[in-house]
């Protein structure tokens, strides 16, 4: 019988993702308003590094295969599919990081059955269907879908589902799952991973972000925007003026054709605030904009503002912001 | 080689939303419609590999006769043929049914490289290509920024949280192209004379042979809406000595986000 919520959880070099907590605690969520049970699937063995029972899991589902060593869509798909034949659950759930929207399209193609992506709402109507709210046109609007499959399944943004604390009386069951896979099953695997130089903290989970635009001049200025970034404890974005003149690489870049972000903070330095800009970034909880022209459109997004010479204010700032941190 | 692109014709990123009258989809009066960006990187890499290995590069779309000029600017860039499903449900069709008759028009073509951007924008699923690749039984690497084809394998470089990963795999594949890629040609003025001349393909739906199921609707959109309106911010002027310590303060005190 179709009953729960199976949550796909991503572990990186042995370390569970926070964005993963924050979709088993939302499934927590549904699954107590359906009043049924939530089993978490994870690849490896030995203990996850965070208690997965304390944020939500019913069930602990460990899958182990000589072919899981390495990240394969195939292999990971054809292992979620088994795994879901077997919880018959109502509603798989992940989160919409690299992985998550590689494998879960492949997971609901499988399946043949609905799939709602990159959502910063999921809620339960008429019973026990699952209705979700995801930005279209990177957040220009918003679509509320129904899922009209057994089971519906959807990917999580990271940063927006709220962690809530552990709660370290709840225990779950444990159980070894050992998916039946054939290697020529699958044709493409992962054969390395080369961690990026410099950007440590990735735009898409950052709690801070700091980005520079056309208004930086050149890229002999960025370093101030990473070094306020840096005080912040933070990330370096930019506009696609700044990427599209070769100031920095595309990987920073935020907005409709770059990353869509929601960080906590998001200073927005020397960015007018072009509508593909702004479609990246409004969903962030406080903006701050630094500009000179008191009429760019960024003034009214922001939450905060100052209209000045930002090779004057960023400085200042990172002088400021260090200041409050050490006392 | 044979190479295959799917191209989706999108609202420009410039444009501003307006939901249409019901409120379910979006107004698409005065919207200007371009090649989805990221389709373009797929397009030009298409052409790259094609002026390397030889062969030939389809680019096929699905949607209503409109979608024809879009089709037309990939043949101005340089690809060979093009063919259109054509069918104005395609437009609002999910992602499922999108893969499933893009599926089986490549099914048809037996290529050994599918291309796409990785998601389209405007709708920002990235859904389709899986669906593709599902039904096809071939592999996939999504979000791609480099791409080396040598003999029957690939090898591609994916951007993942923090770092990059590289995927190797058997082909025929399915590779989603991401920016940074390679950076899109312009159509020259004799490409554009001669995609004058070349012939779109136009396929019905009904003509694919796909079921009821395959066809049937996965997702319904209920409702569509604008983001709320952020509350007017507190904008600062004044010498930098004393509005960097009070915004440094707000953000302190009253959002306490530092």
């Amino acid at each position: 019988m179709t009953q729960g919520i199976l949550v796909f959880i991503e572990e990186r070099e042995g370390k569970v993702k926070k964005t993963s907590l924050e979709a088993l605690y939302a499934a927590r969520k549904l699954a107590d308003e359906l009043k049924e049970s939530v089993v978490a699937l994870r690849v490896g063995t030995g203990e996850p590094s965070a208690n997965l029972a304390h944020y939500g899991a019913d069930k602990i589902m460990s899958a182990q295969h000589g072919l899981l060593s390495a990240y394969s869509t195939e292999g990971y798909c054809a292992t979620v599919v088994q795994a879901a034949q077997k919880v018959q659950p109502r509603f798989i759930l992940g989160s919409a990081s690299a992985m998550g929207r590689d494998l879960l399209p492949r997971v609901a193609a499988r399946l043949g059955v609905g799939l709602a992506q990159d959502c910063i709402e999921a809620h339960i109507v008429e019973g026990q269907q699952l209705e979700c709210i995801r930005p279209m046109f990177a957040g220009k609007a918003f679509a509320r879908v129904r899922l009209l499959t057994a089971p519906a399944m959807a990917t999580l943004r990271p940063n927006v589902f709220s962690l809530g604390a552990a709660d370290a009386s709840r225990s779950a069951e444990q159980e070894a799952f050992a998916p039946e896979l054939k290697p020529d099953q699958i044709h493409a695997f992962v054969k390395e991973i080369h961690v990026s130089a410099g950007q440590k903290i990735e735009l898409t989970e950052a709690n801070i972000i700091v980005s520079g635009g056309r208004g930086m001049k050149g890229p002999e200025n960025f370093p101030i925007v990473a070094e306020l970034a840096e005080a912040l404890g933070g990330a370096m974005g930019a506009s696609r003026a700044a990427v599209d003149a070769g100031w920095i690489d595309h990987q920073h870049q935020v907005g409709q054709t770059g990353k869509t972000v929601s960080p906590t903070l998001y200073v927005a330095c020397g960015i007018s605030g072009a509508i593909q800009h702004l479609a990246g970034m409004s969903s962030s909880k406080y903006i701050v904009a630094i500009n000179k022209d008191p009429e760019a459109p960024i003034f009214n997004v922001a939450d905060y503002g100052i209209v000045g010479d930002l090779f004057t204010v960023l400085p200042a700032l990172t002088q400021e912001v260090k200041k409050l941190k050490s006392s | 080689m044979k190479i295959v692109v799917c191209v989706k014709y999108v609202p420009d990123t410039a444009t501003k939303i307006k939901i249409a009258p019901g409120g379910k989809e979006i107004d698409l009066a005065d919207v200007q419609f371009v090649v989805n960006p990221y389709d373009e990187f797929a397009v030009e890499e298409a052409l790259k590999l094609k002026e390397k290995l030889g062969g030939e590069v389809i680019v096929v779309g699905a949607g209503a006769e409109a979608a024809t000029a879009g089709l037309r600017t990939c043949l101005a860039m340089g690809a060979d043929t093009a063919i259109l499903v054509r069918d104005p449900s395609l437009e609002k069709a999910d992602s499922f049914i999108l893969g499933t008759v893009l599926a089986r028009v490549c099914r048809n073509l037996n290529p050994d490289l599918i291309l796409f951007g990785k998601h389209a924008i405007g709708v920002d699923n990235g859904q389709v290509p899986a669906v593709v690749a599902e039904q096809l039984g071939f592999p996939q690497a999504s979000v791609v920024t480099k791409l080396d084809i040598q003999d029957k394998t690939f090898r591609a470089e994916r951007d993942i949280e923090g770092a990059h990963e590289i995927v190797e795999g058997s082909l025929p594949a399915v590779i989603t192209a991401q920016k940074g890629l390679n950076v899109p040609r312009y159509a020259s003025l004799k490409g554009i004379m001669a995609a004058k001349k070349k012939q779109i393909a136009i396929q019905e739906l009904a003509s694919l042979g796909l079921t009821a199921d395959d066809l049937k609707p996965r997702v319904s959109v209920e409702q569509m809406s604008l983001p709320p309106t952020r509350p007017p911010g507190k904008i600062l002027r004044g010498d930098v000595s004393e509005v960097v310590p009070q915004l440094v303060k707000l953000l302190h005190e009253e959002a306490k986000v530092i």
